[in-house]
């Protein structure tokens, strides 16, 4: 019966979506209406589900089912999921959000798919449901980004990101064929109890699909142009879903990652170092997205290396906790975007006062971004923290530097937006777009909403609610952050803002490019594999095909030999032949004429002579007989005497 | 009730061929409306069907035919063979829509189609390896006329050397077939029979020749590498419909006789030559990814592509001969027929689309195009959902297909992972195709491509709906396929 809420859940935004998508522009004036009821409905829903705790299965293929499930994991971060993807709807169908994505049909329709895709990726049970959700999520990232088709550039950013998430996603097309032959079945569920080998080809691969998804290293720079979407976009893909879902697989399968060994330790590492690498690549952006982007890489780290040290609780509340936190700086940039029609930090200066609501509601975010007390961020990720000194110090140690790092980003942009006006500021402006110069009061509402839960969710790493999601997601008790510890990281915190207020931050050169691995890849794969494809190409149509057509002259060629052949040799035989054969009985007819019959004729006469000659002793005469057979005796006696 | 279904399409073309007064009109109209009754017609049967015992068939018909050489018209349709039927009727049905504005010779190019499609029922419904034969051949021969009559561009010299081509393999495999027959005891053409017996178990070397001559045959048909290159000039060449039905029905003839003849009754041989089976498939998928992606062709471009997703059919096939156990194995044989049904489907519908952009400008030169997605709305939206679905996008048939390919495949034979690139590849070359017609500014012949007709809607979106839903709702379909992949591991593992 409960399943009946799920299927509900993920339905309703899935069938409207598909619709508003291919309906066209007469949907257009339907589009918010529907849009914001329907993710009104599912979040509605997906709090209620959290509670109710439904299940739903449906036979799919073979030997895995199409299985969802809420359990206390999903129950935390489903209704967060649902709440981000209204309030972003809601920012989106505001005036002058509005103007950005036209047709609104299509987009309405994109996001609510691309809701329903989220919704299933944080409720799957088996392989097969995430990876249906999984890629899908990717291609509706790619329709988004590039949403503004007419422009080349926003096209090949989805492109990117799309090529190069599915690359990952290769990894789970893998862990399923393993985990079909470990004999485990496709459940998530079971999947660490594979035998080893089979059990640490599936964590691999599911590790692989996850770092994509969550644009860690080596995969970020997708992150990066990504940008080229509209903001909502950014706030609801980049922030609180596709990107954290990646964040979210690790979580979920932690149990797999924790048994397999190699993979818990990949995936710590891998964290911390994307928290502190992109969190210098964000200190050296001068575009706000671009920023928030290599932030967004950079804090899914600590989710990351949340789930490889076995901080589940902490890495769950990091990840709502940031989906707030960036999605109000992400649709605080775009409401900018659209006003002053530029995304500079350099342009930006004094935004903050000129709005002073959007101001505040940005600071807020920047200063839980920073780990500032009481906000948010600063309690999430001490969290995690404090479970990864327990397992290293040296991966404490990078993870805390990342944290200042990550204060030293989210000061500079805090500082930035405050600073009084410069002179000129005008100048600067519509570098971008034609920027309206207003704000209204739909698309404040949104930030006042996420900036506040941006403040509060520290909560979820904090006694007594803290408490609550440790026992409910943690397999083994692990430390907690000690109060001192809070108070000390906060103060540091603090500190690096001032520092960055009181002296010019820091911009590495050396990250600005996102450490050109945007470059990297095009060097290392897409020109290799477009170089052997046009190669493979030539080789196909001039050598294979060529190949064909030889063959085919070839056995023309020898038709046509055999034909000369036919003509020169056989007919030539046959009429030598023939021509033999006429020789042949004209000589016979010859030899027939003057040969055969003479010799005929000869014998003949032969015959007579010798028959006259045999006539001539027949005289009749008596005497003469005698005669003869004297004759005859004599030489017969002669015969005995001469042979005796 | 199958003759019915095989042999009402052939009917209707002689009376079409045989009575020149028949307007266009009504030419164009009835090949519509056989080809929806036909399609009924397999709608009954399907609900009809219940899976029959292992090595049993379905609408099984049976009459004496050629008695002394032990060939029979022998008819029946089972898991492996009722899907295809199903997709023949479907892309036919397409196909009849499609054309009802063609004013070249509709008449005559209806009765030919409505041929082909008897050749084509016929071929999946066949038991006897004579009658498989009969129909292989004169389907060739049905396509030769269609791409010589009704293609465009160097259409003659296509349609010769698909012709020559695939003709070449049809003999390799009727040697094959004799093969068959001889080694069997009493001799006998009959596949039911033949399946069952295995002639050529414990005779590796007869085995292995006969299974090089049908391999060959089938590889020619399918097509794998190195034997595609007569497919990018047919389809190139070929009329719009002519290139759905080729690539959507013709090339699962060659898949389909993999399951239905060489794994089978060639188990032994099978086995001892998966490897190079799996080989040619994994050459297949990346090679006929690769040379896709680097077309600007559009029709060339989809052609190839229909090598690297053929590849993969022959690369499950493949993997299950290899030893093993578990449910991998089913999973990759369901997983090639569901590709065959799927790739039927969303080919089908590409090469339509190509067809209205070739209709309308003139040309299928991608760089000729561009921000279409403006200028034809519709066009531009069927387009990507076609790619998407071609790329394997979840929530589409190919998704359900190639997921099953690469478990049961990987799960059989973990090297099978190096085909995975392909399903990469695949992506980005569609996607690069989306932004080079739809995106962006636009080209000198996209003023030309007026949106798309509701003919043409009716047309090809069916094709995609069912897609769709067997993307959403795999099941009906997969509790067709499942039992008779069973059987085929059986059969294979004996």
């Amino acid at each position: 019966m409960s399943g009946i809420v799920l299927w509900f859940l993920i339905g309703l935004p899935a069938f409207s979506g598909t619709v508003l998508c291919m309906g066209g522009r007469r949907l257009d004036r339907a589009a918010i209406p529907v849009s914001l009821g329907v993710s009104t409905v599912v979040a509605a829903l997906a709090i209620g589900a959290a509670f109710s705790r439904p299940t739903a299965t449906m036979p799919f293929v073979q030997g895995a089912a199409f299985g969802l499930t809420v359990d206390a994991l999903s129950a935390v971060v489903l209704p967060a999921v649902a709440s981000v993807a209204l309030v972003v709807l809601v920012f989106a169908s505001a005036e002058g959000a509005a103007r950005e994505i036209s047709p609104p049909a299509r987009f309405h329709g994109f996001m609510l798919l691309f809701t329903a895709a989220v919704l299933i990726t944080v409720t799957a049970t088996t392989l097969v449901t995430l990876l249906f959700a999984w890629e899908l999520m990717g291609a509706m990232s790619y329709a988004l980004i590039g949403f503004r088709w007419s422009e080349q550039q926003r096209v090949s950013g989805g492109l990117t990101a799309f090529l190069v998430t599915r690359s990952a996603d290769l990894g789970l097309y893998a862990a399923a064929g393993a985990a079909l032959a470990a004999g485990t079945g496709m459940e998530l569920t079971a999947l660490p109890d594979a035998p080893p080998g089979w059990r640490d080809l599936i964590a691999a691969g599911i590790l692989i699909a996850a770092l994509g998804k969550a644009a860690q290293l080596p995969f970020s720079f997708w992150l990066s142009r990504a940008m080229e979407g509209p903001s909502p976009v950014s706030a609801l893909l980049h922030s609180a879903a596709m990107v954290a879902m990646g964040g979210y697989l690790l979580l979920r399968t932690e149990q797999l990652l924790e048994v397999t060994g190699g993979a818990a330790h990949a995936a710590a590492w891998t964290g911390a170092l994307t928290a502190l690498v992109l969190g210098a690549v964000a200190l050296a952006q001068r575009d706000l997205k671009q920023l928030l982007a290599a932030s967004t890489a950079a804090q899914l780290g600590f989710v990351v290396l949340a789930a490889g040290v076995g901080a589940i609780a902490g890495g769950t509340a990091h990840l709502v906790a940031h989906a707030a936190t960036k999605a109000a700086l992400f649709l605080a940039a775009g409401a900018w975007l659209t006003a002053l029609g530029t995304k500079q930090l350099g342009a930006l200066r004094g935004a903050g006062r000129r709005w002073p609501l959007v101001g505040v509601t940005f600071a807020v975010a920047a200063l839980s971004l920073a780990g500032v007390a009481p906000l948010s961020l600063w309690a999430t990720k001490d969290a995690v923290l404090v479970v990864a000194l327990e397992e290293s110090l040296a991966l404490y140690g990078v993870g805390l530097a990342a944290a200042l790092v990550s204060a030293a980003y989210a000061g500079k942009i805090l500082i930035m937006v405050w600073r009084p006006m410069a002179a000129g500021a005008e100048d600067q402006y519509d570098t971008e777009e034609h920027g309206t110069r207003h704000i209204g009061r739909w698309e404040k509402a949104p930030l006042v909403v996420l900036a506040m839960a941006a403040a509060v969710l520290g909560a979820l790493a904090l006694p007594p609610v803290g408490d609550l999601l440790r026992s409910a997601l943690n397999r083994e008790p692990v430390p907690e952050s000690g109060w001192i510890e809070l108070a000390v990281s906060t103060v540091l915190a603090a500190v690096v803002i001032v520092l960055v207020a009181r002296f010019r931050t820091p911009e590495p050169r050396w990250a600005s490019d996102w450490l050109g691995l945007e470059r990297a890849a095009h060097l290392l794969m897409v020109r290799p594999v477009v170089g052997l494809a046009g190669l493979l190409a030539r080789f196909d149509d001039h050598i294979l095909d060529r190949g064909v057509w030889a063959s085919a002259k070839l056995t023309q060629a020898a038709a046509k030999r055999t034909a000369r052949v036919d003509d020169a040799v056989l007919d030539t035989a046959v009429d030598r032949i023939s021509t033999a054969g006429l020789r042949a009985a004209d000589v016979s007819a010859r030899a027939d004429a003057g040969g055969v019959d003479a010799a005929v004729e000869a014998t003949a006469r032969a015959a007579r002579r010798f028959g006259s000659l045999a006539r001539r002793p027949q005289t009749g005469q008596l005497h003469h007989y005698y005669a003869q057979a004297v004759v005859v005796l004599t030489a017969a006696v002669v015969l005995l005497l001469l042979v005796r | 009730m199958l003759s019915l279904v095989v042999f009402l399409p052939l009917f209707a073309a002689v009376v079409l061929a045989a009575f020149p007064k028949i307007p266009d009109r009504t030419a164009r109209w009835a090949w519509v409306l056989i080809t929806a009754i036909d399609a009924a017609l397999v709608g009954v049967m399907w609900l009809g069907y219940r899976t029959p015992a292992a090595g049993q068939l379905g609408y099984e018909e049976q009459v004496k035919w050629i008695p002394n050489v032990g060939s029979s018209y022998h008819v029946g349709v089972d898991g492996l063979s009722l899907p295809l039927l199903a997709l023949t009727v479907v892309v036919f049905l397409a196909c009849a829509v499609y054309a009802l504005k063609e004013d070249q010779r509709p008449r005559i190019q209806a009765a030919l189609f409505l041929f082909l499609q008897t050749s084509c029922l016929g071929l999946f419904a066949a038991q006897d390896l004579i009658l498989f034969f009969l129909f292989f051949d004169l389907s060739i021969v049905g396509m030769y006329f269609v791409i010589a009559g009704w293609g465009h561009g160097n259409a003659a010299r296509s349609a010769l050397k698909f012709f020559l081509y695939t003709f070449l393999g049809s003999l390799a495999l009727l040697l094959g077939f004799i093969g068959l027959y001889l080694y069997a005891e009493p001799h006998t053409f009959d596949m039911v029979e033949l399946a069952a017996s295995a002639p050529l178990d414990g005779n590796p070397m007869a085995g292995g020749w006969v299974l090089g001559a049908i391999l060959l045959g089938l590889a020619i048909k399918t097509p794998t590498f190195p034997f595609h290159t007569w497919l990018p000039p047919a389809h190139t060449d070929a009329p719009a419909i002519g290139s759905a039905v080729l690539a959507g029905i013709l090339l699962k003839m060659g898949t389909y006789g993999f399951v239905r003849i060489a794994m089978p009754m060639l188990p032994e041989a099978w086995r001892a030559w998966s490897w190079l089976i799996i080989a040619i498939g994994i050459i297949s998928v990346l090679y006929g990814a690769l040379v896709a992606l680097a077309q600007t062709d559009l029709k060339r471009m989809i052609a190839y592509t229909s090598v690297n997703h053929m590849g993969y059919v022959v690369l499950a096939v493949g993997a299950v001969g290899v030893a093993g156990s578990g449910p991998a194995r089913e999973v990759a044989v369901t997983g090639a027929l569901t590709q065959m049904v799927s790739h039927g489907l969303i080919t089908a519908a590409l090469f339509l689309l190509a067809g209205v952009l070739h209709e309308r400008a003139g040309t299928y030169d991608m760089g000729s195009y561009g921000g279409l997605a403006g200028q034809a709305p519709k066009f531009a939206a069927l387009f990507a959902v076609g790619a998407f679905a071609s790329l394997g996008l979840p929530g589409f048939s190919g998704f359900i297909a190639e997921f099953q390919i690469f478990a049961g495949s990987i799960g059989t034979v973990p090297l099978t992972a190096l085909a995975l690139p392909g399903i990469l590849i695949t992506a980005a070359l569609f996607l690069l195709a989306l932004q080079r017609l739809l995106t962006g500014s636009a080209g000198k012949k996209t003023h030309a491509v007026t949106d798309l007709t509701t003919r043409e809607l009716f047309s090809v979106g069916p094709l995609l709906l069912l897609a769709l839903l067997i993307g959403v709702f795999p099941r009906p379909l997969l509790d067709l396929i499942e039992p008779a992949a069973s059987t085929v591991v059986v059969l294979l593992g004996r």
